[in-house]
């Protein structure tokens, strides 16, 4: 084809419209996008109007969870000074039950004519009711060192106790009190398979909580550990079966239990080796000063197989019920023994693999790695060592791996499944990532500080994704921030905590805060994270008639056909069925001074079918779960009208469904 | 049926009266036994079922209707029927436990004495007596019908009183197909169970015809 005849043929002209069209494409092209920009809809142009950036979009993608679609971990979070336990959905942060255990929470009914023998489990030894708590620690109960999603344990540090929580129906079965002792800190900790739950105490005191001056606080005051027995049958604390060790006086802190190859021994960090006694306003040192004056403190090792031995041979004091070894018996019985650490620490971690416990410095830079293996070859090898109480120590030479300079204030250490653990650094409000040198884990690496990420602010614990069991799954890391500044709008004064949601999904020094949830209960202390599958929970109660307390159907439990109010002498029985949308029966006509007792069983197999049960005055309200029986008792004292109504919104019919209880005069 | 068919043509090229004779004998008796079989294997199964759909129960409720009980689908945690019935009091219907009371009663037996003349229609020679298996043919259409009977009856008669008298009037649920009450959007078919009730009537059919037709063929 000559270049002419190209010219005029067809080809060149198709050739020529494409070439136009496609330049006509490129003018016009932009100002066609620009003008899709302006869609409000558009989500790029929400994100630039916001401004936000690239690692915020990321954040948002990674955390945001469609409606009907699920989050992959629960965490249980400490609910502060609520005395309650949170359980929040990961990666969204949504709040998805507030788990009442040692506070009424009326929503709940708990304490509020359901659920009083658990709270009444919580009362001091002379039945002094106390109805709050500082819940610290809660602790998922384990098989083979890992969450098995059946129990959960929470510690309450102002007095001393520590409840039982199911988790096929999310509510507290049990609050046992500690009779040796007032308050505690470093409960709960679970062992490898859930044999014990551990409460170590923490401000030193006589052991029964009897009066000694202070002036013999060398003496009378003691430290102390207890093993809480967990019957898994009776999904109860066992304290028949249960004992404590006395330990000298000094503050046991945060304790926790070996594993795998350290299984059998507990470590628990201490301060005011001192034995500071206060007395700021005598011209003495404040408690603050005079416990850090010891360069080092004693980290506890505890083999607490051998001394369970000891109590199942009957070699304990019994002191308010509770068997005690003593402490002369735990270093007979080499149960016990001391190996310094960097003063005034914070929490003892064992490492997935239990070979190494992390002690982390709190007023020193460093976080100090114990080998359990030089802890043993010591113990071998004999100590000759003893601190004024005669418990032997290790030196630190015998018994430390590594030190670690990770920044101001390391607090708390939790692991992933890339061989690094993630320590809280209160001071620099951070938390450092850095690589575990040993061979099961990053020995490539060394024990290397690899980079930190800045929280906001001053984080005290931290939770990691199954973080502290033989398999810790990564993947997110939640910072139990203490303060929140500016984080949320102001509130006045008083404003929540800040639990941020961190990715630790890349490795090296890369980790990216996620999200920012704000919590209003005091102190949420500390969580666990556990895999959202391995929990199991009851769609509805498993039967009609079922009393939770126990776990099985209740004797008393209402059938319909059977509802109906009785009267023997001066003792009223109401029998009642609750159903959408009316309680059987719905008149219940009594006289003043009548004693009554009333059960309410909700007949419903349909899911979330909750009805309330609200009997004003009388300071009565229920949630009755579909399937559930409540029973509760009341005098009548006062005589008049009372309506009684469903108090959740039940059905279209939910106004309805109410009765009247006259009381004659 | 192919077996049917081969048998028979295996019949023709023979030629044999005695053979065909001893065909008529067993060949409906051995039809007889499988829609017997076929009878008895579906009351073990749902013959209809009704699904609901509504905003707040997102897996639906299920009702199966046996041939003389009722129940929910496998969900162990919830009874569907009771979880049905306990709505139902909301528009004025009544309790769907009172309904066909007779029916389910009599149900088993009833079947039971259909079974026992379709044997009887197999193996007696009198000439009519294959009238004794008609009713096996026209059962499921029957159950159908009876149980339109109860839907229509059950939607009419709505208690004037109930609460929601005045949004839900008086209607028929469909017997098969789509439907709506209230929020409810419902979807009714026939089950398996119906589908081997059907499916022995066939059989029966089949039975009827061939020993109709080898009397004939054993007459002429």
């Amino acid at each position: 084809m000559s270049s002419k005849r190209f010219f005029q043929s067809k080809l060149f002209l198709f050739v020529a419209v494409a070439v136009l069209a496609a330049a006509l494409v490129v003018v016009i092209g932009p100002k066609a996008d620009t003008s899709a920009q302006g869609d409000p809809l558009d989500w790029q142009t929400i994100a630039e109007e916001r401004g936000l950036t690239d690692a915020d979009l990321r954040a948002a993608v990674m955390t945001y969870m469609p409606s009907g679609q699920l989050d992959e971990y629960v965490m249980f979070a400490s609910g502060g000074h609520s005395g309650q336990v949170f359980a929040i959905g990961l990666p969204s942060m949504r709040l998805l039950r507030t788990i009442a255990v040692f506070t009424p929470e009326p929503w709940q009914g708990y304490g509020y004519g359901a659920g009083e023998e658990v709270l009444a489990g919580g009362n001091m030894l002379d039945g002094q009711e106390v109805r709050w708590a500082d819940t610290h620690h809660p602790a998922l109960s384990e098989t083979n060192g890992d969450y098995d999603g059946q129990w959960l344990f929470i510690n309450d540090k102002a007095n001393a106790r520590v409840a039982v929580i199911d988790l096929r129906d999310f509510e507290t079965k049990q609050i046992v009190k500690n009779p040796l002792y007032l308050n505690d800190h470093g409960g709960t900790k679970v062992t490898p398979n859930t044999e014990y739950i551990i409460e170590p105490g923490q401000y030193g005191m006589p052991l029964g909580n009897e009066f000694a001056p202070l002036s013999d606080y060398e003496e009378a005051y003691r430290g102390m550990i207890t093993f809480w027995k967990f019957d898994r049958e009776a999904g109860r604390i066992d304290q028949s079966r249960s004992f404590a060790i006395e330990l000298p006086p000094y503050w046991q802190d945060l304790c926790d239990a070996g594993k795998l190859v350290s299984d059998g021994w507990v470590f628990c960090n201490s301060f005011n080796t001192e034995l500071a006694l206060g007395g700021i306003e005598e011209g003495n040192p404040p408690f603050e000063a005079g416990v850090s004056q010891n360069t080092t403190d004693f980290l506890h090792i505890i083999n607490w197989r051998a001394a369970e031995e000891v109590f199942l041979a009957g070699d304990t004091v019994e002191i308010n019920g509770m068997q005690v070894i003593t402490l002369d018996t735990a270093i007979e019985n080499n149960l016990l023994f001391f190996t310094p650490e960097p003063r005034s620490p914070h929490g003892a971690d064992v490492a997935p693999y239990g070979d190494f416990i992390i002690v982390s410095g709190k007023l020193d830079p460093h976080v100090t790695i114990y080998s359990f293996q030089k802890i043993m070859d010591a113990i071998e090898a004999g100590v000759e060592e003893t601190d004024q109480y005669g418990v032997p120590i290790i030196s630190m030479e015998d018994s430390v791996e590594a030190q670690v300079e990770l920044g101001l204030g390391p607090l708390h250490t939790e692991f992933d499944n890339q061989g690094y653990a993630y320590t809280s650094l209160f001071l620099d409000t951070a938390v450092a990532r850095w690589s575990l040198g040993g061979e099961n884990y990053r020995p490539e690496d060394g024990w290397t500080l690899q980079g930190t990420i800045p929280v906001q602010y001053n984080v005290g614990h931290i939770a990691a994704a199954e973080g502290d069991t033989v398999d810790p799954d990564g993947g997110y890391l939640v910072s139990l921030n203490k303060w929140s500044v500016d984080r949320f709008l102001s509130t006045g004064p008083l404003l929540p905590q800040n639990l941020q949601l961190v990715d630790i999904s890349q490795g090296g020094d890369s980790m990216q805060v996620l999200y920012d949830m704000p919590l209003t209960a005091g102190e949420p202390h500390y969580a666990q994270i556990i895999k959202a599958d391995k929990l199991n929970p009851w769609d509805v109660y498993p039967e009609i008639g079922w009393d939770p307390v126990t776990q099985s159907v209740s004797p008393d439990a209402v059938e319909p056909g059977e509802e109906g109010v009785f009267r023997d002498g001066n003792n009223v029985t109401v029998r009642m069925t609750a159903v959408r949308s009316h309680f059987t029966p719905e008149r219940v006509e009594i006289r003043k001074g009548d004693r009554v007792t009333w059960t309410i069983t909700n007949i419903e197999r349909a899911r979330d079918a909750t009805h309330g049960f609200a009997l004003p005055y009388y300071n009565i309200n229920l949630s009755l779960e579909p399937g559930e029986s409540i029973t509760f008792e009341f005098e009548a004292t006062r005589d008049g009208v009372f309506s009684y109504y469903c108090t959740e919104f039940c059905s279209a019919l939910h106004l309805e469904m109410m009765g009247y209880m006259t009381v004659q005069p | 049926m192919a077996t049917v068919t081969q048998t028979q043509s295996t019949a023709e090229t023979t030629q044999q009266a005695s053979s065909l004779t001893r065909l008529g004998r067993w060949l409906p008796l051995a039809l007889g036994v499988i829609a017997v079989a076929l009878i008895l294997i579906s009351t073990a199964f749902p013959y209809w079922r009704m699904t609901l759909l509504a905003p707040q129960y997102p897996g639906g409720l299920e009702m199966r209707v046996f041939v003389n009980y009722m129940t929910g689908d496998d969900d162990p945690q919830l009874d569907e029927v009771q979880e049905i019935d306990g709505l139902n009091h909301y528009i004025g219907m009544k309790s769907l436990y009172e309904a066909a009371q007779l029916e389910r009663a009599i149900a088993i037996p009833a079947v039971l004495f259909m079974c026992v003349l379709v044997i009887i229609a197999a193996i007696w020679k009198a000439r009519w007596a294959w009238l004794l298996a008609v009713p096996a043919i026209g059962f499921p259409f029957v159950y159908l019908a009876d149980l339109g009977f109860w839907l229509a009856y059950y939607g009419q008669n709505l208690d004037p009183s109930a609460p929601l008298s005045s949004a839900i009037k008086p209607f028929t649920p469909p017997l098969l197909g789509e439907g709506v009450v209230g929020q409810f959007r419902t979807i009714a078919e026939v089950s398996t169970g119906w589908y081997l009730a059907v499916g022995a009537g066939v059989v029966v059919l089949v039975m009827i015809i061939l020993k109709i037709w080898t009397q004939r063929e054993t007459n002429t």
